[in-house]
């Protein structure tokens, strides 16, 4: 099939705060505001960010566990959002999520056999001999033996209900696993075997990832491309070597500038950047980041910038760094402003 | 009514095994005592006939006797064996108080499952609910009994309604924190039907708090029945219940006081044992308690 696996056209979810009285407007939580990107096959693309940023809501739409405010979400060019129950229940077969706390994730009253063979069974009729079969597989190809299948989750440690759990999203060979924070909850040994397994499988079955992480160690360790998400929307999205070789939004600069560097010897280049992260009930205007920005100008405090592809492949969203240009490499600063207010105009219609 | 402050909701670490069985029963001694005094009860119901005389019978020239080898104790206005009739009294607060939780425990089960996951189905059902609830228990009973006359069938279904929403507030509250819940959202990404979701993943976290609940509406039956057969409206007058018999028995309480409290102290501890029992389940699936011990 040609085109990309996963393909995320311009997704939005606003959470309303409350229920609205007749026509009075409700104020809005923006979790995530016109993000659009896409994901070949086999390809690892991070989402990293701070906390709030709207990663986990990203992750959680392209489940479809919570329903878009605007925007598609393509699989193999079918839009997921406008299936019916049957037809999404088939679509998720393509795509399986990890979840970030290997605890709750699992019900902890079934047993590690019926946890990960449960996905099998929605679909098709398993006799005993052939879950018993499939599970000892599932568990093979996590990295676990099979006589764990009988063991209850708490009667495992935190990376082998994390196997677990990376094992149920592969009961249904998907083409795509979305990992939400997949190794934050767990130790920096096992987080280093458990992304060790990914890398594994990846290689091994083609799988795509979507890899959500706030630790910018993981993402340089796993991710081919990297999407920067700040305040709900896609400040930068570059190749991995490319984005941590030479950050372009100041907001990377300074994510990449604050991670920890475990050589005591290194100095800090630049001071992270200061004060909070913005509510995104009320988001300032132009670009969300200005307020904090060491190069923030007027133009920041008015228009929201654009995403701009740069000559490496990269798009960036800054009037600063990534001036939007025309065909010819001619800026149009008055033109940009226009897309943008159109673009604004029509999310308010949507 | 004791309605529990917060949900119980447990996990269970390991499966229970019969060795097991001394251990818990040294942690929890109310559900021993509580479950030992209501199987007593239970079996000394069913047993009955065997040991007791026939609970109909009367004899105008024995009324109100005193205890005697013959009648244990003694006999009531009519003549009858106020023993025989407080052994088989048991069987009607047994029946009643056991089928009608179980009535209510399956009632509020279905409805607060559906009500915790349905939203629009919650906003009407938990209206009903709120109606049910602030008409005064005996009253709506004896309304609902009023529909067809007094008989025992009717006597428990309307006891089953009373008590039904206090069941399914509790199963609806522990259903919308469980849906809510990383294992189930994956169990929806894994493709689950919505009934096997439920089924699987949702009802399994509610029987803990549910069997509470259940006892707790158990003993309130038993005392509803007491109450409604007292006032004359519950169990009719020929079948031998403790309510009648306190009833019937109310003007002649300072010449055969046994009338009364046979049938009022077995009631007060078949009250006290499914407390008990509900007090040592509560206690049981709480995991804060089993940390403490």
């Amino acid at each position: 099939m040609s085109g990309p696996l996963l393909k995320v056209e311009n997704l939005t979810k606003h959470y309303p705060l409350g229920t609205g009285f007749l026509n009075k407007t409700i104020p809005v939580v923006r979790a995530v505001e016109d993000v659009s990107f896409s994901v070949e096959a086999g390809e690892t693309l991070c989402i990293v960010g701070e906390s709030g940023c709207g990663k986990s809501t990203v992750a959680r739409l392209l489940m479809r566990l919570v329903e878009p405010t605007a925007g598609r979400v393509l699989i193999d060019g079918t839009d997921i959002a406008g299936l019916k129950k049957d037809a999404l229940r088939a679509w998720r077969r393509r795509m399986q999520m990890v979840f970030q706390d290997p605890y709750s994730s699992l019900n902890p009253r079934l047993t590690a056999e019926k946890i990960i063979t449960e996905p099998v069974e929605n679909f098709e009729r398993l006799s005993r001999k052939q879950r018993k079969a499939l599970a000892a597989e599932l568990l093979r190809k996590v990295g676990m033996s099979p006589e764990m299948m009988d063991r209850l989750p708490s009667e495992l440690s935190g990376g082998q209900r994390q196997r677990l759990g990376i094992a149920r999203a592969l009961a249904l060979q998907p083409s795509l696993i979305i990992a939400d924070e997949a190794v934050s909850a767990l130790d920096v040994s096992v987080q280093a075997q458990i992304l060790n397994l990914l890398l594994d499988l990846q290689q091994q079955m083609g799988i795509a990832f979507v890899f959500i992480s706030h630790d910018l160690g993981v993402v340089e360790h796993i991710g081919h491309r990297v999407a920067v998400m700040y305040l709900g929307r896609i400040v930068e999205l570059a190749p991995c070597e490319a984005l941590f070789a030479k950050p372009v939004h100041p907001y990377t600069e300074a994510l990449i500038a604050a991670a920890p560097i475990p050589d005591p010897t290194r100095v800090r280049l630049e001071a992270p950047v200061e004060g909070e992260v913005p509510s995104p009930i009320n988001p300032p205007k132009g670009c969300a980041f200005h307020p904090r920005c060491p190069l923030a100008v007027e133009r920041c405090r008015i228009d929201v910038p654009p995403l701009v592809p740069m000559a490496d492949g990269r798009v960036v969203a800054c009037h600063v760094r990534a001036p939007a240009t025309g065909i010819l490499g001619q800026p149009f600063v008055a033109g940009s402003a226009r897309l943008a207010s159109v673009a604004e105009s029509q999310r308010s219609v949507l | 009514m004791t309605l529990l402050s917060a949900p119980v909701e447990t996990v269970s670490t390991g499966r229970l095994q019969i060795s097991d069985l001394p251990r818990l029963a040294r942690r929890h001694p109310l559900v021993v005592i509580g479950g030992s005094l209501l199987a007593l009860m239970i079996v000394l119901a069913l047993a009955a006939p065997l040991y007791a005389g026939d609970p109909l019978n009367m004899d105008p020239f024995k009324r109100l006797q005193p205890a005697s080898a013959e009648m244990w104790f003694g006999s009531d206005n009519l003549g009858r064996d106020v023993f025989a009739r407080t052994v088989f009294g048991a069987r009607i607060s047994l029946i009643v108080g056991l089928t009608s939780a179980a009535g209510a425990a399956l009632g509020g089960l279905l409805i607060g499952v559906l009500a915790g996951y349905s939203r629009g189905f919650d906003s009407i059902a938990m209206r009903v609910m709120d109606g049910l609830m602030s008409i005064p228990t005996i009253l709506l009973a004896i309304a609902l009994i009023s529909l067809t006359g007094p008989g025992v069938g009717i006597l428990i279904v309307a006891i089953s309604i009373v008590q039904l929403p206090s069941v399914t507030r509790l199963v609806r509250s522990v259903v919308m924190s469980v849906r809510e819940r990383p294992y189930v959202e994956a169990a929806l990404c894994g493709g689950a039907r919505l009934p096997k979701v439920l089924w699987r993943h949702i009802l399994p976290s509610t029987i803990p708090a549910l069997m509470v609940q259940s006892a707790i509406v158990c003993a309130d039956a038993i005392l509803t029945e007491a109450g409604l057969s007292f006032l004359g409206v519950g169990v009719p007058p020929d079948i031998p219940s403790w309510g009648n018999m306190i009833s019937s028995s109310r003007l002649y309480l300072a010449i055969a006081p046994l009338t009364i409290f046979a049938p009022g102290i077995c009631l007060a501890v078949m009250v006290l044992a499914v407390n008990l029992l509900g007090d040592g389940l509560r206690d049981l699936f709480d995991p804060r308690s089993k940390r403490r011990r």
